[in-house]
């Protein structure tokens, strides 16, 4: 039995010191390796956002000079719109496709097992409408010859992204090897260039045989009027809520369950809000489903609490001597509240207001259930009188993405990232305001 | 009346209200407002919130009563009213303000505490404001209880809550047992914070225990950003990037499955969307433990890390434990990852252990369904449309339940340090 002290030194570690020494280490390298792990995943999530995203901002264009005969375009010769109007996309198609015809004839490009019809399928779907609206907004070009912009076929958009391959269109029955060919001897000459595209902001959303022409603009502006409603909503209420639990409620029963209700609706599951949207709003109170108001109204009602907790805690950060003076000059409580605490409080209640909206741009399950998954084409008008204030049916930014997320064509897939992109530069700028709005206007006490 | 004509007649009465009842103060003082009570512009507001709080009160109550009776067939009198006089509600809104501004202005005298009356007012607005938290909640339980016990008629509840198989069919003879979802919801859970729990806390001990003020400047704000990002966000990354991935690399090369959406792929995802959640947490619990703690303990001899495992964590334990219920909670209710991450095929419980925790399956959970039952064209008499409701009243119970618990422990553990 060895019962001799422990010999250690400072100079030399025993074995049992290295022991905890290596557990400390080994405990500190957990804690880095986590820190790692977050940091990584959210580096990882950019990047492929990012990369699976950015080329949504260009697109490629073919440029065509076509023929408008007017015998197709306008059989009376009057060039009175309404008759115009009346000849479909269907008739301006073959002219689009005879201008490709002639452009390829001119610089004598030759593709072996090209047909007429695989060569016009390089034009997007899209395109005669573009060319039909140009028409329309401007009759005289009747009987003219033009030089035109059109929307390259979604598959050949993807071969400039590395999306579609020549080995990929082998087994591809929506694009031949031939087709590419044609593309690449038309981007040679110049008549094919892949540029940025302002229209994903701006265009409305497209069929699911044209996803070259989808774009962001109805949900952009669905969104924006549904941030108008819970601003308009959530503020005041928020705010006034605020006050009354902070300021003025008696610590009673009432206000404890208000107080545990708070905390708690902060924590449900926004998919549950939902289904009250759907129930309530739409089943009960007979408002239309889709329309900008009813996702305004559940997402203020999911607001609400984050607007609340982050108005009483900067409510709460005012020094009670602001109050105390304000009383002793003689000014009522109401006062006290509204011509000191409140103005002091602003900042803080500015930043936890547009965090709460940053958080309800971005929700999308509640979105689901009262219908803003429908495919909507027109810009949603600010107030119908049939349908009332933000009534008509819209999309929103986030439900977009789910949208095209829900497609066969993968350049859908492209979209969805661009639109993230989108949704995420709106949510970095909310942010960044509200940082530098507390920076600037905080005041430590 | 119209009530865009009932707008239009109880704002004339707030201004031509505000400025009567003004003026009449200062004239009962015979000009002089330092006789007044209140200064004169208080005896105007009063006026004004005479005329435009019961007006709006009355219209709003009266409008939700006609709801009611026109969709129940409650209040059988009302409905004949309101059929044949359909513009009564508004009339009635438009006395009210009458009436109430009538009482303001006649109250008005000099000895007349106006500001105290104008007050009161503004004070039953925040009243108001402060009970649509109660009111939201309120409505939740109702409009998912009334479609549920719909349901229950049509359904019955032992089969909903016991049943193993989920086969919904919009031509009848549904399976709706709950069962298969649950299991897919607390198996993705359950890997969602078996990743995020371990990373999130590891990741607060470091933060708030070593790191030094620079590391924290840096690694802090990233690690939050994460919170911020919606999660349709996170859905897409499982969609296109994690799940191809793991199908890819793992699945497939190991023969488990061969589906690009899959527990892991859900569980992972949403495992780094909480960490975020548990770190930010436990990190103000950690740092609410009192510093003579670690100095009593590092004074002993304790290295670092034996402080933290040994009397810091225990000692913030109850509070971890709070915020780990309350990252529970989030999965559970958790939609578009597991919606775009997921699948949408319910989990088979009658096929054997073997397929039902492999985690390269393809899983549903209940938020899948209440999105998948709810959306497209709906019919509301149909079980299969109304299981969506009881669906979201077992989910809305559970998260509760799961809330206050995890409230209750941290306020207790916070009062324990204060």
């Amino acid at each position: 039995m060895n019962t001799s002290p422990r010999k250690s030194s400072l100079l030399e570690q025993d074995a049992r010191t290295k022991r905890r020494n290596a557990a400390e280490a080994r405990f500190k390298a957990y804690g880095l390796a986590a820190i790692a792990i977050g940091v990584l995943a959210l580096i990882i999530l950019i990047t492929s956002i990012l990369g699976n995203g950015l080329s949504a901002f260009r697109q490629t264009e073919i440029m065509l000079t076509v023929e408008l005969p007017e015998a197709k375009l306008d059989k009376s010769g009057t060039r009175d719109i309404e008759v115009m109007k009346k000849v479909t996309t269907l008739t301006y198609g073959p002219i689009l496709a005879k201008g490709l015809k002639d452009v390829i004839a001119e610089n004598g490009i030759e593709i072996e097992g090209l047909t007429a019809k695989d060569a016009g399928a390089l034009i997007s779907k899209e395109a005669s409408a573009q060319l039909r609206d140009r028409v329309l907004a401007d009759p005289s070009l009747v009987g003219q010859t033009v030089q035109i912009t059109v929307l390259a076929s979604g598959r050949i958009d993807g071969y400039y992204k590395g999306r579609v391959s020549l080995a990929s269109a082998e087994l591809d029955s929506n694009v031949t090897p031939a087709q590419l060919l044609l593309a690449d001897a038309l981007k040679e000459k110049g008549l094919l260039v892949t540029k940025l595209n302002p229209a994903f902001l701006t265009a409305p959303d497209a069929s699911d045989q044209r996803p070259e022409a989808a774009g962001l603009g109805v949900a952009i502006l669905g969104s924006a009027y549904m941030m108008i409603v819970v601003l308009v909503l959530a503020l005041p209420i928020g705010v006034a809520a605020s006050i009354y639990l902070e300021e003025f409620a008696p610590k009673n029963r009432w206000t404890d369950l208000i107080e545990v209700n708070i905390s708690n609706l902060a924590a449900v599951p926004s998919i549950v809000f939902g289904i009250l949207g759907l129930a309530i709003f739409i089943n009960f109170g007979g408002l239309r489903a889709s329309a900008p108001i009813v996702g305004g109204l559940v997402l203020t009602l999911m607001t609400l609490p984050t607007i609340i907790i982050s108005t009483r805690a900067a409510l709460k950060s005012v020094p009670p001597s602001i109050r105390d003076a304000a009383l002793g000059v003689g000014a009522s409580k109401m006062q006290s509240v509204f011509h000191h605490v409140l103005p002091l409080a602003a900042p803080g209640i500015l930043t936890g207001t547009i965090i709460g909206l940053a958080q309800a741009l971005g929700e999308t399950a509640p979105l689901l259930l009262i219908g803003m998954v429908a495919f909507v084409r027109e810009y949603p008008a600010a107030y119908t009188s049939a349908d009332g204030l933000f009534g008509e049916p819209s999309t929103a930014l986030p439900v977009q993405v789910y949208n095209w997320t829900q497609r066969a064509d993968p350049a859908f897939f492209e979209r969805a990232s661009g639109a993230i992109i989108v949704l995420l530069v709106f949510l970095l700028i909310m942010n960044a305001v509200a940082i530098v709005l507390r920076r600037r206007f905080e005041r430590r006490w | 009346m119209s009530p865009l004509m009932m707008l239009f007649l109880i704002i004339v009465f707030a201004t031509t209200g505000y400025f009567t009842a003004r003026k009449r103060a200062i004239v009962m003082a015979g000009g002089d407002s330092r006789k007044l009570a209140s200064l004169p512009g208080f005896y105007g507001q009063n006026a004004a919130y005479a005329a435009l709080i019961p007006g709006f009160a009355v219209f709003l109550a009266g409008s939700i009563l006609t709801r009611i009776s026109l969709q129940n067939g409650m209040f059988g009198l009302w409905a004949d009213l309101i059929t044949r006089f359909p513009g009564l509600v508004p009339l009635l809104a438009v006395l009210a303000s009458a009436a109430a501004l009538g009482h303001a202005v006649l109250r008005t005298r000099p000895d007349f505490r106006a500001r105290v009356a104008a007050e009161t007012w503004v004070l039953s607005l925040l009243i108001a404001a402060a009970s649509i938290a109660i009111l939201t909640t309120v409505a939740i339980v109702f409009s998912m209880l009334f479609e549920t016990v719909n349901f229950f008629g049509q359904y019955s509840w032992t089969e909903f809550l016991f049943g193993t198989t989920w086969a919904p069919d919009f031509r009848g003879n549904s399976a709706l047992g709950i069962l298969p979802l649950l299991w897919g919801t607390l198996y993705i859970s359950f890997v969602a914070l078996l990743f995020a729990v371990p990373v999130g806390l590891f990741a607060a001990i470091y933060l708030s225990e070593y790191a030094g003020p620079k590391l924290r400047a840096v690694a802090k704000p990233m690690i939050e950003i994460l919170a911020g990002i919606p999660t349709i966000v996170y859905g897409l990354f499982a969609l296109i990037t994690v799940g191809p991935m793991i199908r890819d690399w793992l699945a497939q090369p190991l023969g488990l499955g061969s589906s690009g959406s899959s527990v892991l792929t859900a569980g992972l995802v949403m495992g780094v969307m909480l960490i975020p959640f548990v770190s930010s947490l436990s990190d103000d619990i950690i740092n609410a433990v009192p510093q003579a703690m670690r100095d009593g303990s590092l004074g002993l001899g304790a290295t670092k890390s034996e402080t933290i495992r040994q009397v810091v964590i225990p000692a913030a334990l109850p509070g971890i434990v709070g915020a780990v219920l309350l990252a529970t909670s989030r999965a559970i209710g958790e939609t578009m990852i597991v919606v775009l991450g997921a699948g949408a095929a319910a989990a088979r419980l009658n096929q054997g252990l073997g397929e039902m925790v492999n985690p390269f399956e393809a899983m549903t959970t209940v938020t899948v369904k209440i999105v998948s039952q709810l959306t497209g064209d709906t019919d509301f008499a149909a079980p299969e449309t109304l299981v969506a409701f009881a669906l979201g009243l077992t989910l809305f119970t559970m998260t509760l339940g799961l809330n206050v618990l995890a409230l209750m422990i941290v306020r207790k553990y916070r009062e324990q340090y204060e």
